[in-house]
């Protein structure tokens, strides 16, 4: 029930970040999602990785489409505001609210009916863009609220809770944003609050389009034997193949990496994601062989997983670069400054006359 | 050529006939731009295929003195300049009227008309023997009537001149080429017909304070001055000049000289979907945005549009109507999206809708439909067609007040939002059925969900039966006050008939210049112009007022009288359709004709003066 409120108690052992704000200040109403559902975590790697950023709370917009999914922007950061759109159209909303103000932080949550079918278009043209934002994808391989229909991520012989097997192929949202020039594509699982962490703050702070696919089981309609994004297959077959570690401009890198494995992509704003390599002949900066090296693994019903793509420099072709829109907000620019005026109006009519 | 024809001086229809791709655009807007700077109301009319080049496209020009804006439905000099159209242009003319073809090659069946005056010129021979190259003899073709029209009706030889160097300030070259083609054109003319004709131009002084401009054009200049800043759409005929004519006034007077940074972000758009999802995210989030498209593209948007109303989320949006259903003739008018755009989306929805009728009035309800989007918390959809939005009208010089600031409605500031306990987002504090609205990235207190799934008056998700009608409820007294700020309905009751008219949009001039002619013939007739849905009270008034009305406009299934008769009291069997939807704009003679013709019998009560035939 989202209407009933968490009860805000602070207890004073709770860790405070830059702004002073504990990880309950970064949660949201209660989850009406089945309990163990992946997306849960995922929602809780969120509230993390936004107070480990200290982004203030009013900052993020949160977006989505319709699902499950779709409905966990009303879970996390209370602070921030929502807008859970139609079914397939969230980035079209993201774009418009982008245009308006370049200076929030935009986060979509989506899934993979949400994104891979209805929305596909809408999809595409957002990474085309590379509007600046992370869009999640919570994929879990089946229509959860209308009770568990093939999506379009379902794997060839997969096996639905009914017995009804799946033939058509499917669309994998990673090796489609790496085809469609993503800026940042990665892949993760619910389970592993390690990797998804810092994927998250470094999707957050990407200056393109930011993807993460997380794999994120269905325990109610996608969970039995049979299927391939079950809690247990998924564990089985999930390769982490580059570790990316968010380091923020202000914090030195401390851990110990061995040599030759890692290097650090630094961002815009001065951080840096360190990436290490955990297949030493993976090479995410590569976008035609990491595109390779996915297929190659999926191949054996393996997935990659980690920071598979980056571009070091998403500026030269992010939405606001390409317009050319000055760095303060376009919803502040101030009306005088917009309008020519009747001695501008008299300048444009000579035209007409 | 018929010795009879009395003179007639700027009161005749020339209509052009040519190849789509030809140029001929060029040479059609130095002929009516140059009857214009004479002083002399002109209206010119283009009928363009839905192709890129090689199909047949006229251009019709109306000199009028009385300053009619409509189509007069005759036409009385016709230059045939496309073979596979000759029979039907010629057979187009009015008795009396002129035919002007090339005579290169000869065209003996032209000839069988006694009628009309057939003027022929040969205009490939001389272009071809006075300029080289294909393609430059093939527009020089179309330059050359130009200079023939301008012998048979005195044009001002001076305004075309000047008119080409404006058009070629860059390449001046082109001025002497062209000028050249409209010399021969124009000596040829002298030197074989007795110039200039019965039918022809003389100056006057009827065009002061006026420009002629077209209303794609006039509604993105609105856009400009309502300081819209996010322009999304996708390419749809005939809504894409607004864009276009957009983009063009924000580069001239948005791009900062030092940065060369743009106060504007204009994006096109995947497909009409996600057009009208970046309006309603950018308004969501504070600027003023809007889209242009045509009835496909509100197909598309039907959804988007249900969110907008039930969200309440401010968006504007331009339907340039044309001719349905389904694709239908892209290039062609008509006012058929009518009952589409006031009811878009499933379940109970309702949009403001306002109506312009020329482009004067698509400036001004360009900026009303951001200052009542964003007042009433809801989409604006401002319903031009493609006669209006593509074709160039004579209107009055476009007013600017430079104290206007635009109504950025209920939206809290900062100190208001720190004043609060909690944010009831859709809660009717003030009784019009309207709440108060916030943006991301001002305080965390200000935060709320915004959802097409069902709420409560404070913005929470519901199931509830009693909580989810309360906002229903309040939404309907929203558009309550929506209908006492849309713009009122424009009224002419001098008649003082118990008959009347109502209609609205790009059939005004129609109207006009109709109810002249029915008034010199003795039915005089009030007159009701809708300019907004909701119906203002003073629709009400008018439809109770009048014994029998004729609802005039340019659709099959008579839209207009069907949203009269769902949203008034009026007793349907008063209401008399006059319905055109060829696709050509409508003509006065169209609705004198249906006048008369449904007043025939009742005509002694109604005539004021001298009885008519």
């Amino acid at each position: 029930m989202t209407f009933i409120a968490k009860p805000k108690v602070r207890h004073p052992s709770l860790p405070a970040n830059a702004l002073g704000l504990t990880r309950r200040d970064y949660e949201g109403a209660l989850s009406t999602l089945c309990a163990g559902c992946g997306h849960d975590s995922i929602t809780a790697a969120i509230v993390e990785a936004s107070w480990g950023l200290s982004i203030e709370p009013q900052n993020m917009v949160k977006l989505s489409g319709i699902g499950c999914s779709s409905k966990t922007t009303a879970y996390f950061v209370s602070g921030g505001h929502g807008f859970n759109s139609v079914h397939g159209r969230m980035p079209s909303i993201a774009m418009g609210a982008n245009a308006a103000n370049r200076n929030l932080t935009f986060l979509g949550v989506s899934g993979d009916g949400d994104t891979l079918s209805i929305g596909l278009g809408q999809f595409c043209h957002a990474i085309r863009r590379n509007l600046n934002m992370l869009y999640i994808i919570e994929n879990n391989g089946v229509y959860g609220l209308t009770k568990g229909q093939f999506s379009a991520s379902a794997d060839i012989g997969t096996r639905a809770k009914k017995g009804e097997v799946n033939f058509q192929p499917p669309i994998d949202p990673v090796l489609l944003a790496i085809t469609l020039g993503a800026t940042f594509v990665a892949r993760s699982f619910s389970g592993d609050k390690e990797q998804l962490v810092p994927l998250i703050q470094a999707g957050l702070k990407h200056g393109g389009f930011a993807l993460i696919d997380v794999l994120s089981p269905c325990v109610t309609f996608n969970d039995h034997e049979g299927s391939t994004k079950s809690y247990a297959y998924t564990r089985e077959h999930y390769e982490p193949a580059v570790h990316a570690d968010f380091v923020p401009l202000e914090r030195e890198i401390t851990a110990e990496y061995a040599a030759g494995e890692t290097f650090a992509v630094v961002m815009h704003d001065g951080s840096r994601i360190v990436l290490r390599k955990l297949d030493a002949a993976y090479d995410p900066t590569n976008r035609t062989t990491a595109a390779v090296q996915i297929q190659e693994r999926m191949k054996h019903g393996e997935y990659l997983t980690g920071l598979l793509y980056v571009d070091a420099d998403p500026h030269k072709s992010a939405f606001h670069v390409v317009n050319g829109t000055p760095d303060a907000a376009l919803n502040s620019i101030p009306y005088e400054a917009l309008s020519p005026g009747s001695k501008g109006l008299e300048k444009v009519l000579a035209r007409y006359r | 050529m018929p010795a009879s024809s009395p003179a007639r001086v700027n009161d005749f229809t020339v209509k052009i006939a040519t190849v789509n791709g030809t140029g001929s655009a060029s040479a059609n807007t130095l002929l009516m731009k140059s009857i214009f700077r004479s002083g002399i109301p002109v209206m010119g009319k283009n009928y363009f295929p839905s192709n890129i080049q090689g199909l047949p496209t006229w251009y019709e020009i109306r000199v009028t003195r009385d300053g009619y804006v409509a189509r007069s439905g005759q036409v009385d000099i016709m230059v045939a300049m496309n073979a596979e159209t000759y029979a039907r242009d010629v057979r187009e003319v009015a008795p009396g009227g002129y035919l002007v073809y090339d005579s290169t090659w000869p065209r003996p069946a032209l000839l069988k008309r006694e009628d009309i005056g057939v003027l022929g010129v040969p205009l490939a021979r001389l272009c071809n023997e006075n300029f080289n190259g294909v393609r430059t003899r093939i527009l020089m073709k179309n330059i050359c009537y130009a200079g023939v029209l301008a012998a048979l009706l005195d044009l001002d030889l001076a305004h075309i001149r000047q008119l080409l160097a404006e058009t070629y300030a860059k390449k001046p070259q082109l001025v002497d080429s062209n000028m050249k083609a409209i010399q021969l054109g124009y000596d040829y003319a002298r030197e074989h017909f007795t110039c200039p004709l019965p039918l022809h131009a003389a100056a006057m002084d009827g065009t002061d304070g006026h420009i002629m401009i077209d209303g794609n054009t006039a509604a993105a200049l609105g856009c400009l001055f309502a300081g819209a800043t996010v322009a999304a759409w996708y390419p749809i005929t005939p809504s894409t000049s607004l864009m276009d004519a957009f983009k063009m006034f924000a580069d001239r007077t948005r791009v900062d000289r030092e940065t060369g940074r743009k106060n504007f972000a204009f994006i096109q758009a995947e497909d009409e979907l996600a057009a009208i999802g970046m309006v309603i995210g950018a308004m969501w989030n504070g600027a003023r945005a809007f889209t242009a498209t045509s009835g496909p593209g509100i197909s598309l948007m039907n959804e988007f549009l249900g969110l907008a109303y039930y969200a309440e989320v401010p968006a504007v949006i331009f339907d340039i109507q044309r001719v349905g259903p389904s694709t239908g003739m892209p290039t062609r008018t008509q006012q058929a999206d009518l009952l589409l755009c006031a009811y878009a989306s499933h379940g109970d929805t309702r949009h403001v809708c306002l109506y312009p009728a020329n482009p004067e009035e698509c400036f001004y309800m360009a900026v009303q439909a951001f200052d009542l989007a964003e007042r009433l918390q809801t989409a604006v959809l401002v319903l031009s067609d493609l006669d209006i939005g593509m074709n160039d009208w004579m209107c009055r010089d476009l007013k600017w007040d430079d104290s206007y600031r635009p109504d950025r409605g209920k939206v809290l500031s900062r100190e208001e939002i720190l004043g609060l306990d909690k944010l009831y987002r859709y809660f009717d504090k003030d009784g019009d059925g309207i709440g108060y609205r916030t943006m991301p990235g001002v305080h965390p207190k200000a935060a709320y969900f915004t959802r097409g799934s069902g709420h409560t008056q404070y913005g929470v998700y519901t199931e509830d039966p009693a909580e989810y009608q309360v906002v229903l409820d309040r939404l309907m007294k929203k558009w309550d006050t929506a209908r006492k700020l849309v713009p009122r309905a424009v009224i002419d009751a001098t008649a003082g008939s118990s008959v009347g008219i109502v209609s609205l949009g790009s059939c005004d001039g129609a109207i006009h210049e109709a109810m002249h002619v029915l008034k010199e013939q003795g039915v005089g007739l009030d007159y009701m112009r809708v300019r907004a849905f909701p119906f203002s009270e003073d629709v009400e008034k008018f439809l109770a007022a009048h014994e029998l009305l004729f609802v005039v406009e340019q659709n099959r299934d008579a839209q207009l009288r069907a949203l009269l008769t769902l949203e008034t009291a009026v007793d349907k069997a008063k209401l008399r359709s006059l319905l055109h939807y060829s696709g050509l704009p409508i003509s006065s003679a169209f609705i004198v004709e249906g006048v008369l013709t449904e007043l025939a019998p009742r005509r002694p009560a109604l005539q004021h003066g001298a009885a008519h035939g």
